[in-house]
């Protein structure tokens, strides 16, 4: 894959990679610096935005968001610096390294929001970098498959969130997460709060991958590997991670919660962990393992208890550093060696020391193996699970269990096996990594063994901090590598056995499921096509039905929706109040002479067989109308209606000139219709109008007008006053839809290739 | 469909419409008029002249695109909003400066008609960028 497009002579990817590796460099330089003084205790900056609608930019800084933003610079940092040598050559690194920067500002963004818009803003700016790094070999179908289907599955989500946003933020008075994160009472006591949580968790589920919305992660393995190891691993897919533990003060801690989340996180860290164990391409093996890291994330912030977050936070970034360094492997491995595949590779241990060191450290920190990091997340995983209560404790324990063992089996396959035994063949010879890839790989390595070794700084700085964001109370956090002879030390000694088991018998064990899912009816994959197939069908069917391109047919549509709608309302709310007495007393002669001349217009319309003396007609009707509103004092009004109808009547005819002549269609079934949908329109409108007639004209915004247009806006003319000062937003909109349609309307008239004289007559 | 008789009368009655689509566009605020119908009457000038004449002596004679006029329209709303910014105020919030008052009379200016104008152009310019497009293109 590495090799196959035309390279560019560039030296660590030119200006665009130095500038991609110093930017999270200095970011995670400055973090570091603000560290000591947010494990004191969160801070929120911010400057109003939109303030008439709640919108700021502020930002809450404290050990949740710190945690994230160390994690997004930091493995940023070696991403980057990997990139620079993974594809600096490649023709459209540039691009690459923009769209990775773009989705660094958003994952900052998201995790340093204090309020929900701005939340959501950088949501959706990581969910379309996602998309364009997916993408990025935009030749290759399955890429472009892959990129779509994330795109909409988190993008979907996206949406689903926004309204739960919306909802919270109605609920709770405020957006600024910093004031919703102390009204936790409050909220869940709200009859909406099931409402939220359910679009909050549709949001949070679908970005991080949980069971039934699974099936986008693994494909978008399509991505170039460093961007499955920063994006689709350590960072974007944990932004659902993050919505949940973010929210764990506000939503958190009812039985719906505890149950959605262990139940959903449950079955996917399983489902997941099975599914890893069928994988034969390393990738797609870890692929696998990351979804069943965000199912056992999920799992304990749902279970909620202190022990349990305080498991997740440490289990969050335990996961980060083994999981970036071993993805970053499996490309050093898949660069050097021209393949993935578990089956072909082995020994490469003698070609590649320094990438097989790097490996095993991320791999017995992921299989928990002591004294690396990864072993005392593990022991208090199995802590928290085992101080849950009743069937709680049974299901978390039970999967962790379950989703650990996995991990150790996994652990060999990924880092055991292509390393040990004798060099195997492979599609290219085997050699070392350059120094730029093994960076990263080595130091997160590195670092899973240091703060396995002295767990209090971690616990101190990181992982403290960040339970108490997300706990909501401070409660003390030591971590440390020997907790005595316990049952979660016991439980530890049984992983290691079942995994080793697991591990030796894996070959046979792929093949079983390899035939089992052969045979299985489930394909979350297909099932995806045939949902996207048959949104196409549906939305090909009704653009066939409703734009057919006949401009009779859609203004059938538009004036009969209009019929069946208010028409309808206006039945159903019993607005009718019968026929008000009319009388014709003192109607001047001249409003006669006007409303005959309109009269005279509309049935001319109707009556001609040409299109010409019908526009004519129309607008000897529209001539009236506006003589009616000067009748009435409205010039304004009046002015416009006659300009507007006069330019109707130009353009038309200058359309209908160098149309050919056609006679009119006389075919009485399609008049029939036609007449009805009229006659309907005109009834609905009179009634309409009669009813507004009855009723008490409500003068106050007219007073208010009245009173301040002069005064406070310095103008007489209430109607341009309106349009131009006291609602010049509005007016603003509309000009740019004039605008809009006119160039519209301008590219539909150039775009159109000319048709060849002999067929224009 | 060149008519002697239109093509003179367009001539004086196109160079009327266009002063007095001026004229509709700054008595707006406190008679009937305004940027909206002080636009449509401007366009129906070069209507006019586009009928008379032809679209390319119609554009000749306007020297700039109408679509370009019509974008340069919606910049000048824009400013006429962003304008309150510098006074501290919310966007659209008018501004005025009343020059060489003089006990009741003044010269009053203000970001409100900076918008108006803007409509003025947006709606003149999108009209005819339609228009000019039929006339060629049918």
């Amino acid at each position: 894959m590495a090799d196959d497009y035309p390279s560019v002579d560039r030296v660590m990817g030119g200006p665009a990679g130095w500038i991609s590796i110093a930017f999270p460099t200095i970011l995670f330089l400055y973090f570091l610096g603000l560290l000591p003084e947010i494990a004191q205790g969160p801070q929120v900056h911010g400057i109003e935005w939109v303030p008439s609608l709640g919108v700021n930019l502020s930002v809450l800084l404290d050990g949740l968001s710190m945690t994230f933003v160390l994690l997004i610079t930091g493995i940023g940092a070696a991403v980057t610096l990997y990139s620079a040598r993974y594809l600096g050559n490649h023709p459209d690194y540039p691009r690459f390294v923009s769209y990775l920067l773009m989705f660094m500002i958003g994952m900052l963004g998201l995790v340093l929001a204090d309020n929900l818009i701005m939340l959501f803003v950088f949501w959706e700016i990581t969910t379309i970098a996602s998309y364009l790094l997916i993408g990025f070999n935009a030749d290759n179908a399955n890429a472009r498959r892959s990129a779509l289907q994330a795109l909409l599955v988190t993008g979907t989500g996206g949406l689903i969130l926004l309204a739960g946003l919306i909802v919270l933020g109605t609920v709770a008075g405020t957006f600024e997460l910093s004031q919703i994160l102390t009204m936790g009472d409050m909220i869940r006591a709200h009859p909406w709060y099931l409402a939220i949580l359910l679009l909050f968790l549709a949001g949070a589920f679908t970005k991080s991958a949980q069971v039934p919305f699974h099936f986008w992660l693994p494909n978008a393995m399509a991505a170039p590997t460093p961007v499955s190891a920063y994006l689709h691993s350590a960072t974007m897919v944990k932004a659902g991670i993050f919505l949940m533990a973010r929210m764990n003060p506000a939503l958190g801690g009812t039985d719906a919660w505890f149950w959605i989340l262990t139940l959903f996180g449950g079955v996917t860290a399983v489902f997941a962990s099975v599914m890893a164990m069928r994988q034969t391409d390393i990738k797609q093996v870890l692929a696998y393992t990351t979804l069943m890291a965000l199912g056992t994330l999920t799992m304990f912030i749902g279970a909620g208890t202190h022990y349990a977050i305080m498991a997740a936070m440490l289990f969050l970034v335990v996961h980060s550093l083994y999981k970036a360094a071993l993805f970053l492997m499996i490309g050093i491995v898949d660069h050097a060696t021209g393949t993935r595949e578990a089956a072909v590779l082995g020994g490469l241990s003698k070609v590649m020391p320094l990438t097989g060191l790097a490996a095993a450290l991320a791999a017995i920190s992921m299989a928990g193996i002591p004294p690396m990091v990864g072993f005392i997340g593990k022991e208090f995983m199995y802590k928290a699970g085992l101080g849950l209560e009743g069937f709680g404790a049974f299901w978390v324990t039970m999967m962790a269990f379950a989703a650990s063992v996995m991990m150790f089996a996994v652990g060999g396959i990924v880092a055991l096996k292509p390393f040990r035994g004798d060099l195997r063949p492979t599609p290219k010879a085997p050699h070392e990594g350059p120094w730029p890839m093994l960076a990263g790989p080595l130091v997160l390595g590195a670092l899973s063994l240091i703060f396995g070794l002295v767990p209090g700084v971690l616990g101190y700085y990181l992982v403290g901090p960040a339970t108490h964001a997300v706990f909501g109370q401070v409660l003390p956090v030591e971590l440390y590598l020997w907790g005595g002879i316990n049952m979660a030390l016991i439980l530890s000694l049984l992983t290691f056995l079942a995994g080793w088991l697991v591990y030796r018998r894996h070959q046979s064990i792929r093949d079983r499921l390899a035939a089992f899912e052969a045979r299985s009816p489930i394909d979350f994959d297909a099932g995806w096509d045939r949902l996207l197939d048959g949104f196409k069908a549906f939305a090909a069917w009704q653009t066939r039905l409703i734009q057919n391109g006949s401009l009779q047919r859609y203004m059938a549509v538009m004036f009969a929706t209009f019929v069946v709608m208010v028409g309808g309302t206006y039945l159903l709310k019993g607005a009718f109040q019968g026929v008000p007495g009319l009388s014709a007393d003192g109607v001047h002669p001249v409003q006669w002479t006007v409303l005959g001349l309109i009269v005279a217009g509309a049935i001319l319309t109707v009556w001609t067989h040409s299109r010409m003396t019908a526009i004519a007609g129309m607008g000897a009707a529209g001539i009236g109308v506006s003589l009616i509103f000067i009748m009435f004092s409205a010039p304004d009004v009046a002015i416009t209606q006659l300009l507007v109808e006069v330019l109707v009547v130009v353009l038309v005819s200058i359309v209908m000139l160098r149309l050919p002549y056609l006679p009119r269609r006389s075919k009485t079934r399609f008049r029939t219709g036609h007449a009805v949908i009229a006659g309907g329109t005109g009834l609905v409108t009179t009634f309409l109008l009669m009813s507004v007639m009855a009723t008490d004209f409500d003068r106050r915004l007219t007073t208010f007008f009245e009173v301040t247009s002069y005064p406070e806006a310095h103008g007489r003319n209430i109607v341009n006053v309106i349009l131009v000062d006291f609602r010049a937003m509005d007016t603003f909109g509309e000009i740019v839809v004039v605008a809009i349609a006119a160039i519209a309307a301008f590219a539909l008239l150039r775009g159109a290739p000319r048709r060849k004289p002999e067929e224009e007559s | 469909m060149q008519s002697l008789i239109l093509t003179t009368t367009t001539r004086l009655l196109a160079a009327l419409l266009l002063m007095f689509s001026v004229y509709a566009l700054l008595r707006g605020h406190n008679l009937p008029g305004g940027g909206f119908i002080g636009g449509l009457i401007g366009a129906t000038a070069f209507i006019l002249y586009t009928i008379a004449t032809s679209v390319d002596e119609a554009q000749a004679a306007l020297r700039v695109d109408p679509s370009n006029l019509a974008m340069a329209g919606l910049g000048v709303a824009a400013l006429g909003g962003i304008g309150a910014g510098f006074a501290g105020d919310p966007f659209f919030t008018g501004q005025w400066l009343f020059l060489f008052r003089d006990g009741d009379s003044y010269v009053p200016l203000s970001t409100v008609l900076v918008f108006d104008i803007g409509v003025y152009m947006a709606v003149f310019g999108g009209i005819l960028t339609l228009v000019f497009a039929l006339e060629q293109e049918i």
